[in-house]
């Protein structure tokens, strides 16, 4: 047995090709002096469809593990890492213009962008305190770089720092929580924790680092009280970057939030229920509550991003099988909502100059009725109205929240969201009910593309949701 | 059972329509004049397709008739069904459709668009009375809130962004509760199927049953409206343009009732029975304080939009009579206001359209220079007061003589409505109608076109055939009363039993 074999290669496949290539390009762009950035972009993105297509059909099936149980891949991994594809592969292709246009295009753009999705896909895979760590911090670093891209601008590299020092300050928090765990249980695989845990019953000591193991997480999904960072970093970075923070690192990092309560602590449940079901109400509260003063569409999503972590964190307290399953729906549909969001926000340019003010949209419905629609319906759906697809999200984790008898988070958070309804509606009462402002210059074919698409995500998810309903309770099924 | 999905087919016909209009490009006029027509046509189309409900139907038979059944969400199926509370709904909006859309035959704004909200908003009222199936049926109450609020919010009054919001915002907040209720019932049920849930041999547990009353409560008292939940009523109808009015006065407001009937009394027995009194107050507050209201009213639109909540608070008085004479009043009352109201805001919309005002202290006299609109006004007013020959009168009656055999202070109080509602219609028709015609804005105001005529003696006819024999509407509906009925008196045999035993 060769020795890649004994360490389970083949299940870490995909993250093996996908770290290649993002070296490959980096050397591409430093050796031959003719590629230019949008050749590794267009190599970037390229290699994300392909990794995608090794993690659907070459990674194995069912559960593999790897390096001594230190990595595994089941069908949750999958669909996760896909959809963190997705969201890579989408953000980057929207932002070629954006980067050209305002002279940041640059050959480690895509490159940081690989390699903080192979930390992401770490992450998504992780089954080891250890490997948790490894993966987080590959993320992080390159999201820290591509934060404070934009160099000559004082709110990005404000908004870069701001991300790099609170960031530590997290994975500071997350190490000494898991140090806290190794030291109490001996062990920094999840299953060898889970079976510690089991068996000597919840020591304080465990618990405690659970909470700051907890704590570095919610600082990843941006989950109030660990938020602070997020509308200083979505309004300071390039909208292409806040595209992207918006949507695959949320999913990865939900998704090994999900992977450390419901594996290794799942006994805990009573002790960490409580701390997610509160920092749960606290974002779907405060993101609906501080988004409503918002002038800047970008700070506005990041409010609103902070609010969906919270409902999505409603199914993960609920600590079932039905409550992933509504984590997975619920992350598939923010997925293509935010996109399509993201899509039209990068279209908001008049005479060549990029705009994010949210007056600025004033009256679009009349100048250009497609981007206006299309907004139009990705704010129904954020704000969770039937038959959009964002309702059905809102559906699947309140089925689980409810199941698990969690009623006061429930009522609390379908409130929240007729706060949150407010100003979601607010935009589309700009677009449609206000005088008409100064046209836009018009979306490019990819942002078109983009955001048509989602908009058929949103409008036809009540007619093809049953394969992806079943598809989340396969890869919720594969964590219990 | 017929071969072809007819109640879906009716159901999703309005989106052909708005396919047809969505494939026309451009907005010039030829544009314009062709959503109109396609719109019409579509409407139109559909009223002669839910016609064929008709000879499919079968009175007499009880349970859900026309059903469909395929797989959906797994949790939820996608159902849809009648039964003859369901159906004269359905009905009500198909016809109505068509005589909205003829309403806004001289919209200027944004043409297309306006025409594709009705279509999509005439869908998903089918859908909330076809469905059968709670996540379905939340489903389609609940989309109808983004055309109604580009309706009002685009083509509507000056207040429209504030009206528009407080609609949306308020019927909002009523859903959210009950769809964390439909959640908590799957759980416990085991299902959504509407059909198998209203014959279940036990019910739901007393104590859940209060807080799942108590959640669907909050969504349909804000849309019937009951008071103190009415406020955002008159803003929205004031706003809105006249179509939307009739849509939202003689539609919308009606899911509120048939939610009552179709959830909170069947599947909530006890609980019913508990909260009698609470709604038995609120609607008589609601039946004498909101008319007291409308008496006040300077706003035309208001008026009427004031008397729609008194009228809806015989509705849930006649409801929760838990007679038969009460329930039967209560449908057919929403069926009549459905004509009567819906008329009365297209009678504002006439004069509307030619003033550019609602003030009623804009008019007067007008029987000088339109006397077909003082005739077609006049009996409107009339079948709004419930004047005997009129539809308005069954509803009414009946709804007091169920609610009488049941309380006879509530019956009291709530025929004082009555009279108060003589006092506010005829004050409007008397400021508005009679008079000098002292106004020189209106020396040249020309009567009723054959247009407006033909969207309002539809209403007449119905209104005026129903008031004078109004059993076909009346024998629709008696299975599935009797079946509601037979629920409730187990439960109240039981509530019964219960206090005989805790007393011994």
């Amino acid at each position: 047995m060769s020795l890649f074999q004994e360490l389970g290669f083949a299940a870490a496949l995909p993250e093996i090709a996908l770290a290649i290539l993002a070296m490959v390009l980096l050397l591409e762009g430093v050796m031959i002096k003719s590629t230019t950035p949008s050749t590794i972009r267009g190599g970037a993105i390229a290699g994300l469809a392909a990794v995608a297509a090794l993690v659907i059909w070459k990674s194995g099936t069912g559960s593999v593990t790897a390096f001594n149980g230190a990595f595994v891949t089941d069908s949750f991994a999958r669909v996760m890492k896909v959809m963190a594809l997705v969201g890579a592969a989408v953000t980057l292709a929207m932002s070629g213009k954006y980067l050209r246009r305002n002279a940041m295009d640059s050959n480690e753009y895509p490159v940081l962008i690989l390699l903080a999705t192979v930390g992401m896909m770490l992450m998504i895979s992780a089954s080891d305190l250890i490997g948790l760590y490894l993966g987080l911090e590959l993320q992080s670093l390159a999201l820290y770089v591509l934060a404070a891209m934009n160099r000559d601008s004082t709110k990005a590299s404000e908004a870069g720092l701001k991300y790099f020092v609170l960031g530590a300050l997290s994975s500071g928090l997350l190490l000494y929580g898991a140090s806290l765990i190794y030291g109490f249980t001996g062990h920094t695989d999840f299953a060898a924790i889970a079976t510690a845990v089991q068996t000597s019953g919840s020591s304080l000591g465990v618990v405690f680092g659970l909470v700051f193991l907890m704590a570095g997480l919610a600082f990843k999904i941006s989950a109030v009280p660990f938020h602070m960072w997020t509308p200083d970093v979505y309004e300071g970075a390039p909208t292409p970057v806040t595209a992207f923070f918006a949507t695959a690192p949320k999913i990865a990092a939900i998704a090994l939030f999900t992977r450390v309560l419901v594996g290794p602590f799942a006994h805990l449940i009573g002790q960490w229920q409580q701390v997610i079901e509160f920092i749960s109400i606290a974002s779907m509260a405060y993101g609906a509550i501080a988004a409503i003063g918002q002038n800047n569409i970008k700070r506005l999503i990041a409010y609103s991003s902070i609010g969906n972590m919270g409902f999505a964190l409603v199914g993960l307290a609920a600590g079932s099988q039905e409550g992933v399953q509504g984590v997975v729906i619920y992350m598939l549909i923010y997925l293509a909502t935010t996109l399509g969001t993201f899509a039209c926000i990068l279209a908001m340019r008049r005479k060549g100059i990029y705009v994010e003010q949210i007056s600025d949209l004033a009256g679009l419905s009349r100048n250009d009725k497609g981007m206006a629609f299309v907004f139009a319906m990705m704010m129904f759906s954020l704000a969770g109205i039937p038959p959009l697809a964002g309702f059905f999200g809102k559906l699947f984790v309140f089925l689980a929240a409810v199941k698990a008898g969690l009623y006061v988070l429930a009522v609390l958070g379908v409130l929240s969201s007729v706060i949150g309804a407010y100003y979601y509606l607010r935009i589309v009462k700009i677009m449609y009910f206000d005088p008409a402002g100064e046209m836009f210059d018009g979306a490019e074919k990819r942002l078109a593309i983009v955001a048509y698409a989602s908009l058929i995500f949103v409008l036809g998810f009540v007619i093809f949701a049953p394969p992806i309903v079943a598809l989340a309770a396969n890869a919720a099924k594969s964590l219990f | 059972m017929q071969s072809w999905p007819l109640l879906s087919v009716i159901t999703f016909l309005p989106l052909l329509g708005v396919a047809a209009i969505l494939l026309a490009r451009g907005d010039d006029e030829a544009a314009s004049r062709y959503a109109r027509w396609a719109a019409l046509w579509t409407t139109i189309a559909t009223f002669l397709v839910s016609l064929l409900i008709l000879p499919n139907f079968n009175a007499a038979a009880s349970g859900f008739q026309l059903v469909e059944n395929h797989q959906w969400l797994g949790l939820a199926n996608y159902r849809m069904g009648v039964d003859g509370i369901s159906m004269p709904f359905v009905l009500l909006t198909t016809f109505l459709m068509p005589i909205c859309i003829g309403a806004s035959w001289f919209v200027k704004m944004r043409v297309r668009e306006y025409m594709i909200a009705f279509l999509v908003l005439e869908t998903l009222m089918l859908g909330v009375f076809c469905a059968l199936d709670l996540v379905l049926f939340y489903v389609f109450f609940e989309a109808g809130l983004i055309p109604m609020f580009l309706i009002i919010g685009v083509w509507g009054g000056p207040r429209r962004v504030y009206a528009s919001f407080k609609f949306f915002l308020y019927t909002l907040l009523g859903s959210v509760l009950m769809l964390i209720a439909i959640i908590a019932m799957y759980w416990q049920a085991g299902t959504t199927d509407i059909a198998v849930l209203l014959t279940r041999e036990n019910g739901f547990p007393a104590a859940m049953q209060n807080w799942l009353w108590l959640a669907f409560f909050a969504s349909f008292a804000v849309k019937i409206p009951m008071w103190p939940v009415h406020t955002w009523l008159p803003d929205a109808h004031v706003e809105a343009p006249t179509a939307g009015s009739v849509v939202l006065a003689s539609i919308l407001l009606k899911m509120g009732g048939y939610g009552f009937l179709r959830f909170s009394l069947p599947m909530f027995p006890d609980a019913s029975h508990y909260f009698q009194p609470l709604i038995y107050t609120l609607s008589v507050v609601a039946i004498i304080y909101t008319s007291l209201v409308a008496l006040v009213q300077k706003d035309m639109k208001k008026l009427i939009a004031y008397s729609s909540v008194a009228h809806m608070g015989f509705v849930t008085m006649g409801i929760f009579s838990f007679t038969r004479q009460g329930i039967d009043g209560a449908i057919f009352q929403m069926i009549s206001h459905g004509f009567v109201s819906g008329a009365l805001f297209l009678c504002v919309g006439v004069v509307y359209d030619r003033m550019h005002t609602r003030e009623i202290a804009a008019y007067g006299g007008l029987v000088k220079h339109m006397p077909l609109y003082a005739f077609v006004f006049m009996f409107f007013t009339m079948a709004n007061i419930g004047l005997p020959g009129t539809s308005g009168f069954v509803g009414e009656f009946l709804t007091l003589l169920g609610t009488f055999k049941n309380n006879t202070w509530v019956a009291f109080f709530a025929t004082s409505g009555v009279i108060l509602s003589a006092c506010y219609a005829l004050t409007l028709y008397r400021k508005i109608v009679f008079g000098a015609l002292i106004k020189d804005s209106l020396k040249h105001i020309p009567d009723m076109t054959p247009r407006e005529l033909a969207t309002l003696a539809p209403l007449a006819a119905l209104a005026l055939f129903f008031g004078i024999y109004p059993s076909p509407i009346l024998n629709l509906f008696g299975v599935p009363v009797e079946a509601i009925l037979k629920t409730l008196h187990v439960a109240s045999a039981t509530m019964g039993d219960a206090i005989t035993i805790a007393l011994r």
